[in-house]
């Protein structure tokens, strides 16, 4: 059977996910090796710069179009979703493994009676078969997989898999109006964190500890952020004092993030910490105890009191 | 009504992970194992839902006889009966979804609870291919539930921010930190899980659709360079930050 490549685009508001950007990425890198056929669906009501997923390499996308769509419910995107692989009859499946990724892939896998691997942190052909590799345990640990099935879907982790600089390349855009939409699970309100980047989605965390001894002392984590772009972070210490929502909480009971730069300040580096972050492209760690674990995953370090050093990074910052 | 709530015994997350000799799996020598940390929110949440609307709470879980220590701890707090699907065999996660929706349905449950994720997989998707399999409403990533009637009114986190879901029974709900409280257990219920018998039944999988090949520590970082003590250090942060990093 011929490899065809279908990639399911995510929109939060109209917008792509950068996420769906690196799904696209990747997609069309492996459908190129393959010499497989690629497309791309998006489920939604207006999106902007569909058209923009061509500079990924992805030529065709078919947008699945429908006022009562604006807003994502479960059932759906994914009963859409279902219809749209059947018709397209791609057998690889590529989706990012976000909340609303790990909603609709599994639903998709049930259907096809077919392979998941969800979370993936690699993806690559060897003997012109997919094999992926992901983390369990938190990253404590490495599983490189494959699966026996005609048909196989594939989540990828956020921020892990690189989209690149898109070329000017425009896709072609179908739009096709749905009439009828299930809703029988139904959002009926979203709340934004004002201004918040999400830790799994950011390209800089800035994460606070145990070290920083109150709530209030999290201000001068929250500026640092705030000048690199960058999202804040707790460890568990800090959220389960009260300091923290538990959604800013990085390790094995909170979230697993990737970022290019995670700063680590005054956290100890419990093993469940560690876990959850030492995939991080670089790490820094500032704390006071030098032999504190967190400095086993540093690139660098400074091993001295975060309340002297943050003040200074926030001005050495912002004098450059 | 009746709830089931499904359960992991999972190893505990202070444990240091090391491969065992099939290349496939972790060594479980020394290995302390826990009830699934987000399990315990979904326990509680079956519990609250019996003693607001009545009914019965049945925990399942599957895997290995050890598992049976976890729906003790269940037992205790104050489920009425458990099962045990018992398989010594790694299941992929689609199999496992399979065996569970199978019981679930031989149940005869219109509302189950699972934790969001299972801390040793970490799939995060059991509770959307059971719902997927039996055809139930799923809310994943649950923060609040609450059930009227038929209608549920649930809130879950999403990336950056929160979503308010109504649907409506029969629905699989994943508990996520926040959704509430677990009670621990009275002497009273731990005394009484001691004496109730826990079903055991075989599995009869199915076909694994998912091969490991093979399990790997993650490559060890080379040692970093700690660029100094104090704030003085911080100049010298910032350049190799820009310079040699190139990240901000």
């Amino acid at each position: 059977m011929a490899n065809k490549f279908l990639i399911y685009v995510e929109q939060r508001d109209g917008n792509i996910k950068k996420s769906s950007f690196e799904a696209l990425k990747k997609g069309s890198d492996l459908a190129k090796q393959l010499n497989a056929e690629i497309e791309a669906v998006v489920i939604g009501n207006e999106i902007n710069n569909l058209e923009s997923i061509g500079g990924y390499g992805v030529n065709k996308i078919t947008h699945l179009k429908n006022a009562e769509l604006t807003n994502y419910s479960v059932s759906a995107y994914t009963e859409l979703f279902i219809k749209f692989t059947g018709e397209s009859n791609a057998n690889i499946i590529l989706l990012a493994n976000t909340l609303m990724g790990k909603d609709i892939a599994p639903a998709l896998a049930v259907n096809l009676n077919c392979g998941l691997i969800v979370d993936c942190t690699q993806i690559e052909l060897r003997d012109n078969k997919l094999f992926a590799a992901r983390p369990v345990y938190a990253g404590k640990a490495i599983t490189f997989v494959e699966t026996n099935t005609p048909k196989s879907i594939y989540t990828l982790r956020p921020n892990v898999f690189t989209a690149g600089q898109a070329s000017n390349l425009k896709a072609e855009v179908i739009i096709k109006n749905v009439d009828s939409v299930n809703l029988t699970n139904k959002v009926t309100n979203v709340t934004k964190a004002e201004g918040k980047l999400d830790v799994s989605e950011a390209d800089i965390i800035v994460s606070g500890g145990r070290g920083l001894k109150a709530a209030e002392n999290f201000g001068m984590i929250e500026e640092l952020a705030s000048l690199l772009g960058a999202a804040t972070g707790a460890s568990r210490a800090a959220v389960d004092a009260g300091w923290r929502p538990h959604s800013d909480q990085v390790g094995q009971t909170g979230k697993t993030v990737s970022p290019n730069l995670y700063i680590a300040v005054a956290i100890s580096g419990a093993i469940q910490h560690l876990a959850g972050m030492q995939s991080s492209k670089f790490i820094v760690a500032i704390n006071k105890d030098k032999d504190a674990p967190i400095f086993s995953v540093a690139d660098y370090g400074i091993a001295g009191d975060a309340f002297e050093i943050i003040p200074a990074l926030i001005e050495e910052i912002k004098k450059q | 009504m009746k709830i089931v709530v499904c359960v992991n015994h999972v190893p505990d997350t202070a444990t240091r992970v090391n491969i065992s000799s099939d290349q496939k799996t972790i060594d479980l020598e020394r290995v302390v194992f826990v009830v699934n940390p987000y399990d315990e929110f979904a326990i509680e949440e079956a519990l609250k839902t019996k003693e607001a609307v009545g009914g019965e709470v049945i925990a399942i879980s599957l895997g290995k006889v050890v598992n049976k220590e976890t729906l003790r701890k269940g037992l205790a707090m104050g489920i009425d009966e458990a099962v045990l699907l018992k398989t010594d065999e790694q299941l992929d996660t689609l199999a496992v979804a399979k065996a569970l929706a199978e019981e679930i349905k031989s149940q005869n449950a219109e509302l189950v609870f699972m934790g969001k994720q299972s801390v040793d997989y970490d799939n995060a998707v059991m509770g959307q291919l059971v719902a997927a399999i039996l055809g139930y409403n799923i809310v994943a990533n649950a923060t609040s539930f609450n059930l009227s009637g038929n209608n549920i009114i649930a809130e879950r986190e999403i990336e950056g921010g929160k979503e308010t879901i109504a649907t409506m029974l029969p629905a699989v709900i994943t508990a996520q930190k926040g959704l509430n409280e677990p009670r621990y257990a009275s002497l009273k219920g731990i005394m009484g899980a001691k004496k109730k018998v826990i079903e055991e039944k075989e599995v009869q999988i199915i076909d694994n659709f998912v091969n490991v090949i093979e399990m790997k520590k993650p490559p060890r970082k080379a040692p970093g360079k700690i660029v100094g003590v104090d704030a003085s250090a911080v100049p010298e942060l910032v350049r190799l930050l820009k310079e040699e990093a190139k990240v901000i």
